[in-house]
This record gives structure tokens, sequence and C-alpha cells, in this order.
């Protein structure tokens, strides 16, 4: 049975960490997702879990210590947020190319610099290419019930990928919200336990992990690490079943609203869909058909699906809460951009980068948006494609 | 599928390696014959050898196999011809040669 | 337990022959006597940094370890066991492991003084019970002999070359023993290839069998990088200790002890002419760095010599 409760973003993951019961916890803080090894350090003091709770000297050794769990068997969780992401970064890759299930929960902050504490995707959008899985929540609830996701697809056995679980920094994590709560031992059936075939220790043959590939090698085991990444597809869509199944509670690789007859959408990662959403029953009032669709899966990219949910919209502004630096527009456009490349008739697309560093996106800055995609159809003209919004600017600005 | 590196080479197609390049056996390396990179070979000398095992433990390719307390021959398979053996032997039984090849 | 060589040597070889390191190399001996001091029937679960060590003993699909063996960055090895151990603690408490596992983690001078320094300190700090071995061959080797934190003053490597207006590294060696010491873990030795390697035999045994962190600091001579023909590997350790250039200690709950000192003490240039990377020190108008080198080593001498008991 489900039962209510009011928690955090940062207090609900920690929750179900607890819930789970992982063996090794490599904690370092750092805001905003210090709260999490905080909690749970609780948990561990009242004996509440039976988790080697290891407090190491930065999140580069947090990760390093999730890769050594990992391979001996152990399932290894952490968590961070932006500068420490970063610091991870070489063992983000070598997590996922060794081909071990761990799982971070990101609370998404911005990445330096200049240093800033709030959020925005720049951290995970960082680490993108790193191999890992990415989950995205929209609120509270979403990063619970994705946590309880996560194991069961990172372990399984043709994926065997490290998985992030990301929430937005602040507006998620330190948000108390109304959330539903699933009991200890439903949760427990529905992670499982996690034996791998092959362990460090405790099998009766040794193990070797992480060798000198050589060039005849090496191709070939990056080629077997891309098809998992497919394969995670399947097992999120089997993972989330299941568990619509048991909670009741249903998930997909990104959801749509009002999508059916949509003429103008956005396309957006995290708690800015709720924002769209409230601007979009505003939009329908006045008549105006317009539609959200909010990823939740990042990587795997649902490339076909993404370009088959806009084929009939007509213009479409894809938000990055990151800038990609590349002078033409930020990761998640170019992701949705080349999605619809295979679409007969494509809608019209723009980029508007927004909420960098914590700036504020209000249901009056998702209107204009949608009033520029309006403005579009009317003009027949796409205009610049590549657009910021919400910055001071002594210009007039498209936004 | 054989999971075993003597199966495993140069010609293995991605479906049929080990993922992440685990290995699920010790010693694989064995099969790789490092003797070949030799240019100078010991040469033990059973009589002059007092057994006393100093040459084992200085050998960084344990090609000096010890039984049962005593020294067997050199494992010329892996052997690379460093020559720590022959100077560190106290009584002369390890000289070094060339190594001749057919 | 007296050691006993003979016993020693037959026990199964756990760092076997078919490996890609020199001819010749001292971190092939580390590795063989470091597992050899393994008792029979425990199992090992070996962390390797990056370096010349690992893209030798673990060449895909070829593994020169029988025990199980871990390698994810330079940086990182300590808290990479780290992980691997607090796994075992855990996975043995809920009753998933029966076998005895030990945890041995090692690395060049450069993992270890340098790069892998934080994180060596942190697991060492949180008490993880590991033996971190550091072969230590003072300097980058397996990019090509660069100069590191362990690299001697006057040495010559590739980013401390000598030249015209250089005589080689600027600095001191830096004395990681002794900074692991200030760490107050139970167990810090330092040891090189000696002998029969008693010496290493029983400091790496009570290494891996004190309970809690321990490390292990082992001068490992590298022929290539210093310039010497392969064979000489057990003369120039015997002169490194002889002169006391790397006099051999240990550290054992806060008390120091010294494990042998030298009848009489050689100098320095003893150890020095052996090899080519400290040439230069002997050609006319460069005495005073050998000057500077014996002043410096007597001074680290009297030093330890007044810690110990």
């Amino acid at each position: 049975m489900s039962f209510r409760e009011r928690l955090s973003g940062n207090e609900a993951i920690a929750y179900a960490m607890r819930q789970i019961n992982p063996d090794v916890f490599a904690a370092f803080p750092i805001t905003p997702s210090t709260e999490i090894p905080q909690y749970f350090a609780q948990y561990v003091a009242n004996g509440q879990v039976d988790t080697e709770y290891v407090t190491v000297e930065s999140e580069h050794s947090s990760m390093s210590t999730c890769v050594g769990a990992a391979a001996a068997g152990a399932r290894a969780v952490t968590a961070t947020s932006s500068c420490g992401l970063a610091f991870m970064y070489e063992m983000l890759y070598v997590a996922a190319s060794a081909r071990l299930p761990i799982t971070l929960a990101c609370v998404n902050r911005t990445l330096t610099g200049p240093i800033n504490i709030n959020n925005d995707h720049s951290d995970s959008m960082g680490a993108r290419d790193t191999g890992w899985i990415q989950i995205y929540a929209e609120n509270n609830q979403e990063a619970y019930d994705n946590y309880l996701q996560a194991m069961r697809i990172s372990e399984t056995p043709d994926v065997r990928l490290p998985i992030m679980i990301c929430q937005d920094g602040f507006i998620t994590s330190h948000a108390v919200e109304n959330i539903l709560l699933e009991e200890d031992s439903a949760v427990k059936r529905f992670v499982g336990e996690w034996n791998p075939e092959h362990a460090l220790i405790g099998r009766d043959h040794p193990l070797a992990v992480g060798p000198y590939d050589t060039c005849p090698y090496c191709m070939e085991h990056k080629v077997q690490q891309a098809e998992a990444m497919k394969n995670a597809k399947r097992a999120i869509l089997d993972v989330a079943a299941d568990f619509e199944q048991t909670f009741g509670r249903k998930y997909g690789l990104f959801e749509s609203y009002r999508m059916e007859d949509a003429e103008v959408a956005l396309v957006l990662i995290g708690s800015t869909a709720g924002t769209a959403k409230a601007c979009i029953e505003k939009l329908r009032a006045e008549g105006v058909k317009a539609g959200l669709i909010k990823i939740r899966v990042f990587r795997p990219f649902p490339m076909e699906e993404i370009a088959q949910a806009l084929s009939h919209v007509q213009a479409v502004a894809v938000m990055d809460k990151s800038e990609g630096n590349s002078a033409c527009g930020g990761p998640l456009f170019a992701e949705v951009r080349s999605a619809c490349y295979d679409l007969e008739t494509r809608p019209k697309m723009i980029n508007v980068v927004y909420g960098l560093a914590g700036r504020d996106c209000a249901v009056e800055d998702v209107e204009k948006v949608y009033r520029h995609l309006l403005h579009i159809l009317e003009t027949g003209e796409t205009g610049p494609r590549y657009l910021h919004m919400g910055q001071r600017s002594s210009e007039q600005e498209v936004l | 599928m054989s999971r075993s590196a003597k199966d495993i080479n140069e010609q293995s197609p991605w479906q049929e390696m080990t993922p992440g390049g685990e290995i699920y056996e010790g010693g694989t390396a064995r099969l790789t014959l490092t003797g070949e990179w030799r240019s100078n070979v010991p040469v033990w000398d059973p009589e002059k050898c007092k057994q006393c095992l100093l040459c084992a433990p200085y050998c960084p390719d344990a090609s000096i196999p010890v039984k049962d307390g005593k020294r067997l021959d050199f494992d010329f398979d892996h052997c690379k011809g460093c020559g720590i053996c022959y100077k560190i032997c106290p009584f002369q039984a390890i000289r070094m040669e060339q190594e001749v090849r057919a | 337990m007296a050691y006993n060589h003979k016993v020693e040597l037959s026990k199964p070889e756990r760092f076997v022959g078919g490996h890609r390191l020199c001819a010749g190399c001292g971190a092939g001996i580390v590795c063989r006597a470091m597992t050899r001091a393994l008792d029979e029937g425990d199992k090992a679960v070996i962390c390797n940094a990056t370096g010349c060590l690992e893209v030798s003993s673990f060449l895909y699909p070829y593994t020169a370890w029988e025990d199980s063996y871990i390698h994810s960055a330079f940086e990182n090895a300590s808290a990479t066991c780290g992980g691997v151990e607090a796994a075992y603690n855990v996975l043995k408490r809920k009753g998933k492991i029966d076998d005895t596992y030990k945890f041995l983690t090692i690395g060049g001078d450069g993992g270890t003084y340098d790069i892998g320094f934080q994180s060596l300190s942190g697991a060492m700090e949180r008490g993880h019970d590991m033996t971190y071995f550091c072969y230590d061959n003072e300097a980058y080797m397996n990019t090509g002999i660069q100069r590191s934190s362990s690299t001697p003053r006057f040495a010559n490597a590739t980013t401390s070359p000598t030249g015209s207006v250089s005589l080689g590294k600027t600095q001191n060696k830096k004395d990681l023993t002794e900074i692991m010491a200030a760490h107050n873990i139970p167990y810090v030795a330092q040891t090189t290839f000696i002998g029969n390697m008693k010496d290493f035999h029983e400091k790496a045994h009570r290494a891996i069998y004190t309970p809690g962190p321990a490390f292990v600091n082992v001068m490992a001579p590298c022929p290539r990088g210093w310039q010497y023909k392969p064979e000489l590997l057990p003369e120039i350790c015997k002169m490194a200790v002889e002169t006391c250039v790397w006099p051999l200690y240990e550290v054992v709950e806060g008390e120091w002890r010294l494990s042998y000192e030298p009848r009489r003490k050689l100098p320095v240039s003893e150890f020095m002419k052996l090899q080519g990377r400290f040439k230069h020190c002997f050609k006319p108008g460069n005495e005073w760095t050998i000057e500077a080198a014996q002043k410096y080593v007597d001074e680290k001498w009297e030093k330890l010599l007044s810690k110990c008991v």
C-alpha cells in the first residue's frame, strides 16, 4: 500500500536508499546533494541499514570507491552535484566501460564557473557521453520512483551500465512536497537482490577488471558498450511496466502532455515541466493548441520515439537548461533536431537556453516561448534558432 | 561461447569477447611467450648449484621454478634474459650466453 | 614465525611469467614477493594504479595475477581498494562471503607520491584493512622517465634533463614513508631487495596481517630509467642500503625501528656511480653535487636514527 508523506527531493532519495539498503555508500558533501549522505548517515547511525558508509575525501574517490565495490559484487551508490560530478569525470567513463552498475543520485547544479550553487543541467549534460544511463525527474515523486527503478535497469544482464538519477537542485531537492511512498518490504521485493555471476570476491574463480586494452580489442569493447546502451531502452520500459503494475504509477521514456493535437510544443527536462503544464492549461483555455514533451530518459536518447511524437507538430522550442557553448545550441536541441531529420515533414524548430545558474523561469516566461512559436507559425519565418531567455540585456531580445 | 583467455584473440568478434575486458581466470599471461624477447640466455649448472635459492626471488619473470625447496631449470618460455640471477648467484652456477635460435 | 626461504619460495607462484615488464624490472620482483607474503589459503584482491605494472601485467586477455585484480585509473588505486574492502566487509556481514580476503594495492611512485597521494592519504586515514605497496622507481617510467616528487636531486629525467645550465632535478626526493608514518597508521615500512629477501618478506607479511591500513615503500630500480645494465639490480639495491640513501626501517604502532644499520656507511657516490642518471655528477667541476647529495643523506640518516628506538 502506498502512503502519503511530506518529503523534500533529497529526503525522498535518501528514503529510497534506506529501503533498498545498498551495500556500499561512498559519501562526500556538495551543495545541493549534501543532504542525501547526511540523511543516510543518520540511518547508519541508527542501525537502520547494513550499508558500509565510506566517507571519502573527494568525489573522485567516491566514484573510485563505487567502482571497487561494484566490481567486488556489491551494490554501490553515491550522490553528488556540479563540480563533484565534474571531478568524477574520468571515473564515470571507467565505471561505464568496466560495465559496473553503480547508482548515482545527481542533484543538478550549474557547473563552475563562476561558482554558483543553483540549478541548471550543465553538470549532468557534461557527462552525457560518459556511458551512463540518465533519467531525470520533474518532481519529488518522480525522483523517488526513478530511484526505485534505477538498480533493476542498470543491473539488467545485457545492460550492465551505471545509472544517474537526476533531479533539479533546490527546486525539487529542497522543496517539500506531499508524495506517495511505498512500504519497505514492497520496495525490497521490487528491487530484489544483486548477485552478479562474476565478482572480485566470493566466487570460485578470480576476476580481473580494467585491462590495458590494446588496439585489436578496445574498439570491440566499446561496441559492446554501445550495444548495452541500446538495450537499456528496452530495460527501462520493462522495469517501468513492472513498476506500474506493482505501484500503479506509469513511466515511459518521456511524458507527452497535451500532445495529441498540439501545433506548438516545447521539449524540456526536469522541474520546468510543471511550469510549462500550467502555461499550457492557460493557453488551451484561449484555444491555443500547445503541448509539451518532458524528457525522462536522456541516455539512451529516445530518438525514434521523439521524432514520432513531434511528427505532427508545426513549431517546436527545445528548452535547454544548460549552455552547450557550441555557438549553435544546447545539447538537448542537438539531439531533438537530429531526431527530427528523418521525418518527412519536419516542424520548425528553435532552441531556447534558459534558467542558467538558477535564473528563474516562471509561467510568463514559458508563455513567451509559446507566443514566439505562434509568431513563427503566423509569419512562416523561423528566425534565429539559438536564443537565450531570462538574461538582462541592453538590446531588444527575441524572448 | 568460450570466455577463456586462450580462446580470445585478435580475430574474435565483439559478440564473443568478455564484457568490459573482464577475465575470469588467473595467470593467463603464461600464454604470452616473453622468452622470445631474450638476446642473452642463462645457463644453469646443476653441478655447481648449491640450491641456496638466492636467485629465485630475484627473477622478475617467475622463471626459476622451485619445487619442494629445490630449483629446477629455467622456464625459457618466459625468461627474458635479464641476467640478475647470474649476477646474484654466489656459486657461479649460472652463466649467460648469447641466445642462438635455429 | 622465522623466515624460511625454501618454504616461502616453494609456494605456488601468484604473479606469473608472461607479463610484459622490461627484462630486469624491479616491479616484477615486488609483485612476486608481495603476493608470496600472503598465507596460502588466503585469497587476495590486487588493486593497481595505472603505470608500467598495470599495462604490463593485465593486457587483455592476459593477466599475470593468479588473484582477483582491478585497475581503474592512475590516481585512485587506494580509493578503489577501499571500495573493494568495504564491499567485503558488508558482504561478509551478510553471509555472502566465506573466504578470507586480503587487499593489496600497488602503484609506482607517480601513482603514489604524486597523483595518487590524496586517494592514498584518504584511504589510510579512514582505516581500511589494506596494504599499499609502492614500487618506487623514482620517476614516471611508463611515459618515459619524467621526474616525479620521488626523483632524487640531480637525477637526469626527461622533464628534468641535464643541459648546459642544468644538472638534473633541482629538488630533493619527497620522503613519503615519513609522511605515511605521520598518518599514525598501524604499520609503515621501507624496504628493498636485499640478500634472501627476508627483510621484504617479513615486512610485507606483517603489513598484510596487521589489521587496518599499512604502507610499504619498496625501492624498485628501473634499468632503463636509472641507466644501468639490468643484471646490476641487486648491487644497486645493496648500495642504496649501505650508503643509507634508502634505509631499511619500519614504524610499528608509532614506534620507529631501524631494520639494518651498515657497519660502515659507504659514501653516496657508491650508489650514484652505478647509474647513468647521475653520470654528470662525476664530471670535473660538478663535485659539489655529490657533496650536496652526501650532506642530504647524512642529515636524513641522523634524523632517522634519532627517531628509532
